[in-house]
């Protein structure tokens, strides 16, 4: 191809291109990590695919501990009479295919983590086909995972058009042996210059972890060893940089105003004598073409993904109370139910042919026919109703919610509704009603409610935030519903600071979203209230104007946006 | 792979204070090291597992008994050897299920022989070592539980599958993970000694430095661990001195006056506060030679004494580390 010495080139090229540039990188140097390639399954992602061993092996995100990591196999030590061991399947180098990777939970994210961690020559081709852009790889993984590639553009046609030899790769890929580490050559080792500028554009593209450059070096070594170089070239280090930096860029570099003491012509001149001197400017700009035009829509959709934490309880198993499911073929695992006539309806059929194999009498069950309970379980919804107990409104305002608190008690056997009250009046909030589905005790609670003073609206969300983390804890859905019709005018340290108290609420806004909190504002003001809008929509919450709102009103309108 | 060299680690001093303090006194109780992704957190752990100093214990004890007479009568050991060994550190994977952790039946002997044998745990292993959890913020609940009674305890007791076991499981609990991922439980925070908070460096330098020696150590890596061999023996070295300084440490009742002054300012919950405290800036007074505690010395230990025990605000952006260092400050003057 001809020679491309400056500029931008891996601008020429498309990503299918970069899919099996990674490839080949990624065979190169099994140190890379692994590849996620976002693509619906489609020809074009099974074209990328035939790239890889077909005999690569194959996982998914339910597959079972055992599977992955190997251990006793029960079945086959009984029949044998000695211990029969099975390998797990991360135990083996080599490329490791994972489907529906966007479905993996944190827990499988983290054991794959570790695998990877363990540098064994394991690699990974995760394929995410996340629809929206919020469903995506856990970041656990995909920070392991040294490139990123979206194939959900790339049409069949594009693949067969390719001008072969552009990127200086062999126009056939290497058959099956796309993935045996061909490490014929030694990796080129970097200069001390080369390793400063990659560290530097991660730093300039807003990227902390320090586990980004490294990939870049990885990945400008491989570049170099597949181009049967012994130096590391601008090329290498521009390629490198776009491959592995792009996707992780949380800041878009601004371009340097160009300085007019440095003559183009001469620089490319120079380039020739000293391969590696190029301006990182020009590496950005490479990296910056890459850059998807929406980066800071997705980072915010990143930020709300955080914080689904679990670890203390929030995740539910439900496989031993809730709902029966139909049971399934499944292996007598820790928390598994045997369903034990689901188990002798599959051995029946087999009965006549096992005893005349056997010669033994009696009944024949295998652990192929082993049927587990599945239970589907929905967690319990917390309602936690924050009410304003300030100013003059305050008294109706209570007993309102107070009767839409005891209606929807009183529907609580139909649904799973635990109800919880704190009220916010003068400077500070108060726990009214703790988390309870009992109408006896709320009646009880409820029955004399102070008002008047201030608004300290933050405040109040920050004791019904408590609430609701200590709810998820308990395997809670917590939901917290404000109820008021003004602007908050006490700041959360008690002061009146109209200007503080607005931007605590707005914090406390953000904070109740991060942890994944659902909320609802209910505006009972006369007229509504901008502030109140802006609130709900910092709490990605519905916004409901409800002047004069009666219980009736309340509970009805709260059901139906928590969409029953 | 052979881990990075402890010494070799740039920057990122309080967590390898951290870690060295409990390799000096094991009774301050572990290590937290909350950080995000790609700060080197779980480099270090495995790091400090290379530096510590070996152990005396019972050939094939499975708890690593120091003495003939402690070693459990289930071992079944006919020769009881004394032998040095690595510090045992153990790692425990997220997906372990309860038996691998405490201990069961012993599947191939039951099997094969027909007898009824404890096979020991990741718990009996880690005894007088230490317990490592990455990710311990998404270990599943029951884990945790039988953790938290344990690491209390200092004894595992087993009781299942008709066998009825108890042997001790004293271990420095070290544990790691991304704060994004989910928050722990007060329960289990408490019981680690020492927390740190780790992020990426900042200074470009800096950031240099780190994959420069990670370019050398994944290069050549026989050099390069020649190359540190010496600074960690060092640290080794320096390891056994504050040991055995330890004793000889004078505290003042003055000192501990500030110790209690200080967590009743912070409203930490419970004595466990001023317990580590105390002990890690005694190891952290051995550990700089000096002859007597002073406040410098709780200055420089009390955040990460201290600001896992503090009840969380939500709206403290800041974290609790410096929320300590201004009550420190306030405090100590």
């Amino acid at each position: 191809m001809a020679h491309v010495s400056h500029g931008p080139w891996t601008k020429f090229l498309d990503n299918w291109q970069r899919a099996t540039l990674a490839l080949q990188l990624l065979a190169i140097d099994p140190g890379l990590g692994g590849i996620m390639i976002r693509a619906r399954s489609g020809p074009v992602r099974d074209q990328l695919l035939k790239r890889i061993d077909p005999y690569a092996r194959k996982i998914h995100p339910a597959i079972s501990d055992e599977a992955l990591f190997g251990g006793l196999d029960l079945a086959a030590t009984l029949s044998a009479g000695h211990v029969v061991k099975k390998a797990g399947l991360l135990s083996k180098p080599g490329p490791l295919v994972l489907t529906m990777a966007e479905r993996a939970p944190v827990r499988f994210a983290a054991h794959l983590a570790m695998a990877l961690d363990r540098g064994e020559g394991l690699t990974l081709i995760a394929l995410d086909e996340g629809a929206e852009p919020d469903e995506a790889v856990d970041p656990k993984l995909s920070e392991r995972l040294a490139f990123h590639i979206d194939l959900s553009d790339v049409s069949l046609r594009d693949i067969a058009t390719i001008p072969p030899g552009i990127a200086g790769q062999p126009p056939t890929a290497p058959s099956g042996g796309g993935f045996t580490p061909t490490r014929g050559r030694e990796l080129p080792s970097v200069p001390q210059k080369a390793l400063e500028q990659i560290t530097q554009i991660a730093a300039q593209l807003g990227i902390d972890s320090l586990r980004a450059p490294l990939f870049a070096l990885r990945a400008a070594k491989a570049h170099a060893a597949l181009h049967n170089r012994d130096e590391i070239t601008a090329k290498d280090i521009e390629t490198a940089c776009a491959l592995t930096l792009a996707h992780r860029a949380t800041r878009i570099p601004e371009p340097e105003p160009k300085e007019p003491e440095a003559p183009p012509p001469d620089q490319s001149t120079d380039t020739q004598e000293n391969p590696l001197d190029i301006p990182n400017e020009l590496i950005l700009d490479a990296v910056r073409a890459l850059l998807p035009d929406n980066l800071l829509d997705r980072l915010a959709a990143q930020k709300a993904r955080q914080g689904r934490g679990n670890g203390s309880g929030a995740a539910r198993k439900g496989n031993r109370r809730g709902r029966p499911l139909p049971s399934r073929p499944g292996r007598l695992t820790d928390g598994a139910r045997l369903d034990l006539i689901g188990t002798l309806r599959a051995a029946a059929p087999w009965q006549t042919i096992r005893c005349n194999a056997t010669g033994r009498e009696g009944l024949h069950i295998r652990p192929s026919d082993f049927r587990i309970k599945r239970y589907e379980e929905k967690s319990d919804r917390l309602l936690i109703f924050t009410v304003d107990a300030s100013g003059s409104a305050a008294l109706t305002r209570l007993a309102e919610a107070k009767g839409a608190v005891e209606l929807l008690l009183s529907q609580a056997y139909a649904r799973r509704d635990h109800v919880a009250l704190v009220a916010f009046r003068g400077s500070d909030a108060e726990l009214l009603l703790p988390p309870t589905r009992s109408l006896v005790q709320t009646k009880r609670r409820l029955a004399g409610l102070p008002g008047g003073g201030g608004t300290p609206l933050a405040a109040g969300m920050r004791t019904a935030f408590d609430q609701a983390l200590q709810a998820t804890r308990k395997g809670l859905t917590p939901t917290v519903a404000i109820l008021t019709d003004g602007r908050a005018n006490i700041a959360l340290d008690g002061s009146a600071d109209r200007k503080k108290a607005a931007s605590d609420a707005q914090q406390m806004a953000k904070v109740l979203r991060s942890n994944g909190v659902g909320a609802l504002v209910i505006d009972t003001g006369n007229r509504p209230e901008l502030a109140l809008r802006n609130l709900a929509q910092t709490l990605d919450a519905a916004y409901l104007p409800l002047p004069r709102a009666d219980a009736q009103r309340l509970s009805q309108s709260v059901a139906t946006a928590l969409g029953d | 792979m052979t881990p990075f060299p402890f010494s070799a680690i740039v920057g990122q001093d309080e967590m390898k204070r951290a870690m060295i303090l409990t390799a000096i006194d094991a009774s301050i109780g572990g290590v937290l090291v909350f950080g995000d992704r790609g700060t080197g957190k779980s480099t270090a752990v495995r790091a400090l597992a290379a530096l510590l100093p070996p152990i005396k214990a019972i050939k094939n004890c499975p708890v690593n008994s120091a003495k003939a007479a402690q070693v459990p009568s289930w071992a079944n050991l006919k020769t009881k050897r004394a032998h040095e060994m690595p510090t045992p550190v153990v790692d425990l994977p997220l997906g372990a299920t309860e038996d691998r952790v405490t201990g069961a039946l012993d599947i191939e002997k039951a099997l094969t022989k027909g007898e009824k044998a404890f096979q020991p745990g990741l718990l009996a292993k880690a005894n007088r070592g230490y317990l490592y959890i990455d990710e311990v913020n998404l270990l599943e609940d029951h884990i945790v539980d039988l953790l938290l009674d344990v690491a209390q305890s200092g004894e595992n007791v087993v009781e299942r599958e008709g066998l009825s076991i108890r042997h001790p499981a004293r271990f420095v609990l070290v544990g790691s993970g991304n704060p994004e991922e989910g928050e722990l439980r007060p329960q289990l925070l408490d019981r680690f000694g020492l927390s740190v908070e780790v992020t990426s460096p900042t200074d470009i330098d800096e950031r240099v430095e780190v994959i420069k020696r990670r370019d050398a150590f994944e290069n050549d890596n026989t050099a390069f661990m020649l190359r540190w061999q010496a600074e960690d023996a060092a640290i080794r070295d320096r390891i056994l001195t504050a040991r055995k300084a330890l004793g000889k440490l004078k505290t003042s009742d003055k000192v501990l006056k500030d110790v209690a002054e200080l967590c009743l300012a912070l409203g930490s919950d419970g004595l466990r506060g001023e317990l580590t405290l105390l002990k890690a800036a005694r190891a952290y007074a051995a550990w700089r030679d000096d002859t007597a505690l002073t406040r410098a010395h709780l200055r420089d230990v009390a955040p990460m004494a201290l600001r896992h025990r503090l009840r969380r605000d939500p709206l403290d952006e800041a974290g609790s580390g410096t929320r300590v260092a201004r009550t420190v400050d306030e405090v100590l003057g």
